[in-house]
């Protein structure tokens, strides 16, 4: 459908970025539920400083995340060397590292998300359930999950969009490999250096928009659902 | 048998309190912040205080001194909260089936649809807890700690957050559940009307300290107690209903010394309910009155004048009738007039209609 006006390499970033944005929000949403709830419920001296650096990502310049996250898993970097000796995974200018970039810049939006949700469940009713013979994990998967699935929802929502779009991480940790690393943001970028782009780099700006449009539109309508659902409507 | 022993300091209150509940419905009483709740949530296991011991059927369930501390999952103490605390992303049948799927397989209860009987939640049963009543949320709330089935049933002020009229909807389920060979259950109350449909034993709580534990009946003609101070003091009755009388409107219930006519009342003849003769609503009458609107004329003897604590114009009178003691609250002036002494044979004269306001 969509070669029809787009061009193959137009086409792949396109199927790169929802791929990648998808896999990025599937990679943090466990370890985000699980650092929220550390956060609200946990009481432990180093709280305040896991706070801050989940929220490093969104104060740091992108650029610095990519360098760092370049130091911690290049081919000689304290993670990325053991990484390729032992298991023979090179993460650095492959779709993998894109991904990586891609969760950790979205990582504090789902982290923010889910810890409303969390703070919005009554810890009376987990109370309640536990008095009815529920343990501590009986009573997180079957009373505070579900009810803070709005928040997860929004939060991977919300990541997921601004995952489309994530350019210097990406950039700077996985470089600009059309059909490999090349994302949307990064395909619009080189249009707009090269010289008769203009059209490529309008088209692809167009999906962009529409893309984050869209995935607003239906963030707000599964809250609206999820309320409902939840009697909070 | 449970038995509690707890301390615990807040700041600025300190709670200190020990007592026993056997089976049937004890009832800790007093005015709010006195500490009736937070003994509640130490039983149920929600709550650790500094100090104490809670064995219910031998078993400690809570121990400070050997550092036991039974979650509140394995304690099967099952909580009726005040706000219901349905869950609301599950169904009413899903609420009813949450504890009930995780009681043990040996645990011995009413089943499904007995609870869903008796507390009529038939039509309820596939709606969500955000489109029931009030009313309706706390009886789900009720049949789902039941269905749990707990060895003992917590009751936080079930009925504090209705209306007048949900109360008494609600107070003949809560007295039907007594009846049956449940759980023994503590209920914590500030109402004194729920307390007298209720109670088979009665806990009366002061600031965070133990007043007196007995049956209701007898604590409620002790002149040394609070309860003697309110405006509804007076004596409890354990009356049977005798028969009804529809053409004149009315009922007549037998107590142990003799009859009282009340309103017509709903109750099956044969029916055992707890009425409260309110000290206030019982004048004194030195000879028989002819002629007079009162249905019910009692004589009995006068056993005691004591001295209101609150009121220095006023005394209490305490009246035998047979078996039954009754409270007449009169000016001191009256005691004057009549010239009224400790022995004397007198009448109890009480009002049909002043025994119109027990619930049911």
């Amino acid at each position: 459908m969509m070669e029809g006006w787009l061009s193959a390499e137009e086409a792949q970033a396109v199927w790169l970025s929802l791929s990648v944005a998808t896999r990025s929000v599937l990679v943090s949403l466990g370890p985000a539920v699980l650092v929220a709830w550390l956060l609200v419920r946990g009481r432990f001296p180093g709280r305040f400083l896991l706070d801050a650096l989940v929220h490093l990502p969104l104060v740091v310049p992108p650029v610095v995340v990519g360098w760092a996250l370049l130091m911690l898993f290049g081919v000689r970097g304290p993670i990325g060397a053991p990484l390729e000796e032992w298991f023979g995974i090179r993460l650095v200018f492959t779709s993998d590292a894109v991904v990586l970039a891609t969760a950790v810049m979205g990582f504090p939006l789902i982290v923010r998300a889910v810890r409303l949700g969390l703070e919005s469940v009554d810890e009376g009713l987990e109370a309640a359930a536990r008095t009815l013979g529920a343990g501590r994990w009986d009573v997180f998967v079957t009373i505070t999950l579900p009810l803070m699935l709005p928040g997860i929802l929004a939060g991977a929502v919300v990541a997921f969009a601004a995952g489309l779009g994530e350019f210097g991480a990406v950039i700077t940790f996985a470089s600009n490999v059309p059909g490999e690393t090349q994302t949307l943001p990064l395909a619009i970028y080189t249009a707009t250096q090269t010289p008769g782009g203009e059209a490529t780099a309008a088209r692809l700006a167009g999906i962009s928009f529409a893309l984050a449009l869209g995935g607003l539109m239906l963030a707000e309508l599964i809250a609206r659902r999820m309320h409902r659902w939840l009697g909070r409507g | 048998m449970l038995e509690v022993r707890l301390r615990h300091r807040f700041p600025g209150f300190a709670l200190d309190a020990g007592f026993t509940a056997g089976p049937g419905v004890t009832a800790l009483f007093g005015p709010s912040g006195c500490g009736k709740s937070t003994i509640l949530a130490a039983i149920a296991g929600l709550f650790r205080p500094d100090e104490g011991r809670v064995t219910l059927a031998g078993e400690a369930l809570l121990d400070t001194a050997t550092r036991r501390f039974l979650p509140p999952e394995r304690r099967r103490c099952a909580v009726v909260f005040q706000e219901g605390r349905l869950f609301p992303h599950l169904s009413v049948e899903g609420n009813l089936r949450y504890g009930l799927r995780r009681a043990p397989a040996g645990a011995d209860g009413p089943g499904f649809e007995v609870v869903v009987d008796l507390l009529g939640l038939g039509g309820l049963l596939a709606r969500r807890p955000r489109a029931l009543s009030g009313g309706e949320k706390q009886r789900v709330a009720l049949g789902r700690a039941l269905l749990s089935r707990p060895r003992l049933l917590l009751m936080d002020e079930p009925l504090a957050a209705l209306d007048a009229p949900r109360r008494a909807e609600i107070l003949p389920f809560l007295a039907r559940l007594r009846d049956m060979e449940g759980p023994p259950i503590l209920y914590v109350t500030h109402a004194l009307e729920e307390v007298d449909a209720l109670a088979d034993a009665l806990v009366l709580l002061e600031a965070g300290r133990v007043l007196a534990q007995g049956s209701p009946d007898e604590l409620s003609l002790r002149p040394d107690l609070p309860l003697a101070a309110r405006r509804d003091a007076g004596a409890v009755l354990t009356c049977t209903v005798a028969a009804h009388d529809p053409a004149r409107g009315l009922t007549r219930l037998a107590f142990p010394g003799g009859t009282l006519e009340v309103p017509l009342r709903r109750e099956a003849p044969g029916a055992r309910l707890r009425i409260r003769l309110r000290a206030r609503d019982i004048a004194v009458a030195r000879t028989r009155p002819e002629g007079v609107s009162i249905h019910n004329i009692l004589p009995c003897r006068l056993v005691a004048i004591t001295p209101s604590a609150q009121h220095p114009d006023e005394v209490l009178l305490r009246l035998r009738v047979g078996e039954a003691v009754l409270l007449s609250r009169v000016l001191r002036d009256a005691v004057a007039r009549l010239e009224l002494r400790e022995g004397d044979e007198v009448f109890a004269l009480l009002k049909a209609v002043a025994l119109d306001h027990a619930p049911g």
